[in-house]
């Protein structure tokens, strides 16, 4: 009897509370095949790179990555770039050096400066901060497959523009499928060939606007690939223990008592 | 220690003798991990030891990150971001302790429920059952300081909401909810008296789990049965029971093992499922966040607290009554304390003279609606306030009042038990063959 209302309500607590998260959802959002998503995805070296030049080109014009210090673009699991790389793109950047307080030229040590001057959202977490996916039935128990849906929402959200903008109090809006609300300040930022890929990859829309949300979503989330391997190797050897202490606690209890009866 | 009659612990050695006569340490280890268990005892009996180990959990994970962590409005969540990017291993911990904190509560509804449906709070258990409910509520006052911590927009706004239920009391509530806040708003003095708790109360939790156990184990585990241990002799409660080691220590802890190979599995693959996504952006008090969610856990409790609105007639007549002192934000504020007070009294509410519901048929399907009930009022709390969600919230919460204050005592009078078996032995002998020696 309490078994089985144990696990009924252990199922409904779960569709409950993914209702949570579907109260939030407004906007349909589609799955991008992200390589880094499900159990076992990782980032695409490659990727992240074309997403860092599309960052660097066009949204750093506007937007910081505070939280994000340049050095870990070299970190293994994420863009990779070699050292040199690192050294030369961080000079892209100047900062404000906190023991002088003067300005000067970034390095690898210093993080991607914060830019609040357009007053353009900061997007070193934007992929953990927007959820676009809350299914099936509100469980969002597909996170698990898929991921929480911020990298879709980005990738959707730079290809979701309609060209319609409006004026409303001296404030230009521009239509977006993909915003809450319909409209947003931010003009379309990028067109096909807006950067031109080193790796010869064709430069569209929906191509950039993919590479960028996944950089976003490394940016926010730069351990994602060592979480999973500890993960795995987690539920590796709790299996074996749970398997060990079982057999144990069987051998224990048939001193004790006997088959089940009806 | 009394109890039920079992050996304890002699010192035989000289060394031995010697400690045990300045302080008995060993033989209260003992006397602890020997007691004798009832021998019936089933699933529902693994949550105890999952729950010591989450407060384990919480507090080792808790002191690694506060070395890390600033409690100060402008740099808090900076410094969770460096846990989470430059500290070896932080992301792990911020989300073992962030997750654990689900895990606790998980299993501790679990546990509560356990305690509901086997009559685990009636006599001789009352204490237990009350320090237990103390200990429930200060893991929600920790768990909802925890979650300010962060500095994210929910943080922020969760803190504000539930500070101000504080407000709502007539009288001493705007004074208590300074007093709470450190100042007029939610601020820096907020971060750090939450703080200073959060990392307080688990220690205060760790004692009370230690009453706790004290408590159960003078009166003995109850078990499914809700028939008591023989006492009338060693040999007759040797019957009854087995030791806690190590029959119960390796059930329990491969109960715990299979667990955490599931928690593991959400830590590892999607440990933001349970989270909120604004709790990723800075904290802003001059941006409203378009949903205020609290975490799963006080879902059922919140949906108490919105389901009495000012156009319920009977918040209507209090107020009236009540010249206006008690209005509809104060009733929701009463209500949602009362629901857990309600459940505290269950011991002193429920006349049933049978302990466990396996003999109750009509019991079962009232706490199955229960459950429901609970479940319900989980899923309402998540929903945005309006018309078709507030009548369901009142008619959930009518009934989660109505189970402890009308079905509990009414039904103990009316119902009629199934008879109960004599001893734990009978009924552990007719669900299982004789051992194969």
């Amino acid at each position: 009897m309490f078994r089985k209302i144990a696990i009924s309500a252990v199922a409904a607590l779960a569709i409950s509370t993914g209702a949570a998260f579907a109260a939030v959802e407004e906007v349909h959002i589609d799955n991008v095949d992200f390589s880094f998503q499900g159990p076992f995805g990782t980032f695409d070296q490659m990727q992240l790179q074309r997403g860092l030049q599309v960052f660097t080109e066009v949204c750093s014009a506007c937007h910081g990555l505070k939280f994000v210090p340049i050095r870990t673009l070299a970190d293994v699991g994420g863009p990779m770039l070699p050292e040199d790389q690192v050294r030369a793109y961080a000079k892209n950047y100047s900062v404000v050096d906190k023991d002088t307080g003067e300005e000067r030229e970034a390095g690898p040590s210093d993080k991607f400066p914060a830019n609040i001057g357009a007053g353009a959202p900061d997007l070193s977490l934007m992929a953990k901060a927007r959820a676009g996916f809350s299914g099936p039935y509100g469980l969002g128990i597909n996170q698990f497959i898929k991921g929480m849906g911020g990298p879709e929402y980005i990738a959707a959200l730079l290809q979701g523009y309609t060209g319609e903008e409006k004026t409303e109090a001296g404030v230009t809006l521009y239509e977006n499928k993909a915003f809450p609300g319909g409209w947003l300040g931010m003009v379309q930022p990028i067109s096909d060939d807006q950067v031109a890929y080193a790796d010869g990859t064709p430069a569209t829309v929906q191509q950039m606007s993919e590479d960028v949300a996944a950089f976003l979503m490394w940016t926010a989330e730069p351990h994602l690939i060592a979480r999973k391997e500890a993960g795995f190797k987690a539920i590796l050897l709790l299996t074996l223990l749970s398997t060990l202490l079982y057999l144990t606690n069987k051998r224990i209890w048939a001193g004790v008592k006997g088959p089940k009866q009806a | 220690m009394a109890g039920i009659p079992h050996d304890h612990y002699e010192p035989k050695t000289n060394s031995q003798k010697w400690l045990y006569s300045r302080l008995p340490i060993a033989g209260l280890l003992y006397d602890t991990l020997t007691i004798p268990t009832p021998k019936n005892l089933n699933w529902m009996w693994i949550w105890g030891i999952v729950l010591t180990f989450c407060l384990a959990l919480q507090i080792v994970t808790g002191i690694v990150l506060a070395m890390h962590y600033t409690p100060h409005v402008d740099m808090a969540f900076a410094s969770v971001e460096h846990i989470m990017r430059d500290v070896n291993g932080g992301y792990m911990i911020r989300y073992l302790h962030m997750n654990g904190a689900s895990l606790f509560f998980f299993a501790v509804y679990l546990h509560i429920f356990r305690g509901l449906f086997y009559g685990s709070y009636k006599a001789p258990r009352e204490v237990t059952w009350i320090i237990g409910m103390i200990i429930y509520l200060l893991m929600m006052a920790t768990g909802f300081m925890g979650y300010v911590l962060p500095w994210g927009q929910m943080s922020f706004w969760g803190a504000t909401v539930i500070t101000g239920l504080f407000g709502a009391i007539p009288g001493i509530g705007e004074s208590l909810q300074t007093l709470l806040l450190g100042g007029p708003a939610v601020d820096n003095a907020t971060l750090n008296r939450f703080f200073s708790l959060h990392y307080l109360l688990p220690f205060v939790i760790a004692a009370l789990v230690g009453l706790h156990i004290w408590a159960f184990h003078t009166t003995g585990n109850n078990n499914p049965t809700g028939v008591e241990v023989r006492r009338t002799s060693k040999a007759d409660a040797a019957k009854d029971t087995v030791p806690f080691w190590p029959y119960y220590v390796i059930k329990d802890l491969f109960a715990l093992g299979l667990l955490l190979a599931v928690f593991f599995a959400v830590v590892g693959f999607m440990p933001d499922f349970l989270g909120h996504p604004d709790n990723y952006v800075q904290a802003n008090p001059l941006v409203t966040p378009a949903h205020i969610v609290p975490e799963w856990y006080f879902l059922p409790f919140y949906a108490v607290l919105r389901a009495f609105t000012a156009d319920v007639w009977l918040v209507q007549l209090v107020e009236f009554v009540s010249f206006g002192i008690v209005d509809a934000k104060f009733f929701g504020v009463v209500a949602m304390f009362g629901a857990i007070a309600v459940m505290a009294m269950a011991p002193w509410l429920d006349t049933s003279s049978v302990r466990s519901g396996r003999y109750r048929p009509k019991f079962k399907a009232w706490f199955a609606l229960l459950v429901i009930d609970f479940v319900v009022l989980m899923w309402v709390g998540s929903q945005p306030a309006n018309e078709l969600n507030g009548w369901i919230s009142l008619i959930a919460t009518t009934y989660w009042f109505a189970y402890f204050l009308v079905v509990l005592p009414l039904l103990g009078l009316f119902e009629k038990p199934l008879p109960t078996p004599a001893t734990i032995e009978e009924d552990f002998n007719s669900h299982y063959a004789a051992p194969a020696e």
